[in-house]
């Protein structure tokens, strides 16, 4: 791959998938699986007249990590919305599978999800494939696999993407970053503008993106929107991993509980920050990531292992 | 079927299941032979959102906790996620994995998990319960669904015709109890006519936490790449190596 | 979902070492290209899926065009589109001459 100095500083929102792979890890130090010359297809699009991509857009193989080894998986988020389908999340299915059956292999699985959930011309395929990765992700967590989300791209990690990065160990998400269940536009369609105004872009953007997560403690790391700004924050979290227990998700059980009691009487992001004792919570949208980043370190429900 | 025959007709000896005023269900049953089984559930179509999704994961727990091999049912019958600003706020997505992971533990720590649709069950609910058990069962009745065809039809902008007609000639996207079925997901359908104790024995002894659902899928023709494309990545990942320049 | 596949004879192999590259993305406007260092002597093969029809003719063109300037010689090119223009789709095509010119 080309001067990876190049890259460093390239955003990762507007990053392809593959772009996103060589820019997280160490120079030259990726092999990928199932590359588009295998040709293994969707099976399902042409009866919609769509086209398909090589790799079913999802790009998967290992590399280093700051000089240790990973297995990496990588959702093109411009390709039918990065979405969960047959092939493209059999891919990340067996990728993860082969960490927890085979210790000789990398035990961290870098997940690089962009997916709006699950490709609806393939539905039940894509749904059911999103259960067969938790169910992996668990089994690989419980034989001392680390698995990270990575979220900052266009398609955030909405349905089943979103379930899925709560099944990880770490999730690291930038500013950019959006993740959810359903999606705002979904929501204003079901019930109205009045519950979810979806044009409202600050209001999208304090609901579901990576700042809110980050302080509720949604997410674990905050990544500035750059390949250098998620591989400290992917380098970060390797280095302590909550292991998958009765004892993690009793953890997690009391965390959101107390979060449900906290910010019951909260009707916006805004005031759920103030309650978590940030003096000025209208300000967190204009701080700079560094700032925001540092005040993110020092609260206290931002900062946890039970996940 | 309804939530109380589905109960009576499986638990005939007793039990104490209830569904409360927001459709969750938590409870205990006994099994043919006396044996104590926990349920938990959503029920009457309701939507699961933070707060349902915490007693439930709350109760699974519990059972965990108490150790031995208790096993636990999971009915579902609900419309789907809660779709609700504040929810989201919250992370909803958290909550609802949480319920997941939690049954997933109860399968690794040895408790077989059942799941039963007998009514609805949608996307990220659907995800969070029935499709996080080790052995899924559909009623007659049932309708699992990722999305519903209208809805469908005006995010792909296909006219409901076009997708009607394509879903008889394929299973991978429509809603239907058989679709799912064909895909793997669920392991089988009942017969309402026959008693369901015993049925409900036979799948206990069948569920286990190792996940053939994609083999299943393969057999049955529903989904003819998945399994294959899985253990391709295994034996890629295992064995040699491919270089490919890109940008 | 059409395809088409055009045959040339390239003035000479193309250079560099690499054997495969791909470029580009499928998604509306773009395109994806996968090349192969797979044929013998100055063969080129292009193959084209495409959802959009009655385009045939400025599909040759642009091929004749990047063949003629960019000489793919033992290439085989096969493109997944989305619906690119045929300057975004000579722009892929350039790019992945040029990763598979790499050494």
């Amino acid at each position: 791959m080309e001067n990876a100095a190049i890259y460093a500083r390239a955003g990762w929102f507007q990053a392809t998938a593959r772009q996103r792979v060589a820019g997280l890890l160490d120079p030259n130090s990726f092999t990928e699986f199932l590359g588009p010359s295998e040709r293994i297809q969707s099976p399902h699009l042409h009866l919609f007249d769509l086209p398909s991509a090589f790799d079913d857009g999802v790009v998967i193989g290992r590399g280093k990590l700051d000089g240790n080894d990973v297995l990496v998986a990588a959702q093109e988020g411009q390709f039918m919305g990065g979405t969960f389908a047959e092939v493209s999340g059999a891919k990340i299915v067996g990728l993860v599978r082969a960490a927890r059956d085979h210790k000789e292999l990398p035990q961290t699985v870098l997940l690089l999800l962009d997916s709006g959930g699950v490709r609806l011309q393939e539905a039940n395929a894509g749904e059911l494939v999103v259960a067969e990765l938790m169910r992996a992700i668990v089994q690989a967590r419980s034989a001392g696999v680390a698995v990270i989300a990575l979220v900052g791209g266009k398609a955030g990690a909405f349905g089943g993407a979103g379930l899925t990065a709560a099944t990880c160990s770490r999730i690291a998400v930038s500013e950019q970053g959006r993740i959810a269940v359903s999606g705002p536009e979904v929501i204003e369609t079901n019930k109205g503008v009045e519950e979810f105004d979806s044009k409202n872009k600050a209001l999208v953007w304090s609901t579901d993106g990576g700042k809110n997560r980050r302080l509720i403690g949604g997410a674990d790391a905050f990544a500035e929107d750059s390949m250098e700004g998620f591989r400290a924050a992917a380098i970060a979290l390797l280095a302590k991993v909550p292991a998958f227990n009765l004892k993690t998700m009793q953890a997690e059980q009391e965390r959101l509980a107390a979060r449900q009691k906290k910010f019951g009487a909260c009707d916006d992001a805004v005031s759920m920050w103030r309650v978590l004792g940030i003096k000025d919570p209208e300000a967190i949208r204009d701080m700079d990531g560094w700032d925001f980043a540092a005040l993110a370190s020092s609260i206290k429900e931002a900062n946890h292992d039970a996940r | 079927m309804t939530l109380d025959k589905v109960l009576s007709g499986l638990f005939p000896s007793g039990h104490d299941v209830k569904a409360n005023a927001a459709g969750i269900i938590i409870g205990t049953a006994k099994r043919k032979q006396g044996e104590a089984i926990a349920v938990i559930g959503v029920a009457n179509g309701a939507a699961l959102g933070t707060a349902g999704a915490l007693p439930l994961a709350q109760e699974v727990l519990r059972v965990v906790a108490k150790g031995g091999d208790i096993p636990i049912l999971v009915l579902v019958d609900t419309q789907g996620q809660l779709m609700a600003r504040r929810d989201e706020m919250r992370g909803l997505n958290e909550y609802l994995a949480h319920l997941a992971k939690c049954l997933l533990l109860a399968s690794q720590q040895g408790h077989r998990t059942i799941g039963l649709e007998y009514g609805k069950a949608a996307a990220g609910a659907f995800l969070a319960t029935a499709l996080a058990t080790d052995f899924l069962i559909g009623l007659p009745g049932a309708e699992p669904a990722v999305m519903d065809l209208p809805s469908m039809s005006r995010v792909t902008k296909l006219p409901i015709d076009k997708l009607k007609e394509l879903a008889t000639t394929t299973p991978v996207f429509a809603p239907g109890l058989d679709h799912m079925a064909q895909m793997g997901a669920v392991a089988e359908i009942w017969d309402p006519h026959k008693p369901l104790d015993e049925q409900l024995e036979q799948a206990l002894k069948k569920a286990s936490p190792v996940d053939t659902r994609d083999e299943l899928g393969a057999q049955r023709k529903g989904r003819p790449m998945a399994a294959k494309v899985a253990k391709k990545v295994i034996a890629e990942a295992t064995g040699r190596r491919d270089n490919v320049a890109s940008a | 979902m059409l395809t088409l596949k055009f045959n040339h004879a390239a003035k000479r192999r193309l250079a560099g070492k690499q054997t495969t590259a791909i470029i580009g993305v499928v998604a509306s406007g773009n395109l994806e290209v996968l090349l192969e260092r797979l044929l013998p002597g100055a063969n080129c093969e292009i193959e084209i899926a495409t959802p959009v029809t009655g385009y045939d003719a400025t599909w040759k063109a642009v091929i004749d065009e990047f063949v003629e300037r960019f000489s793919p010689g033992g290439l085989r090119i096969s493109i997944n589109d989305g619906g690119a223009r045929p300057d975004t789709v000579f722009l892929r095509l350039m790019q992945g001459c040029a990763l598979m010119e790499n050494v």
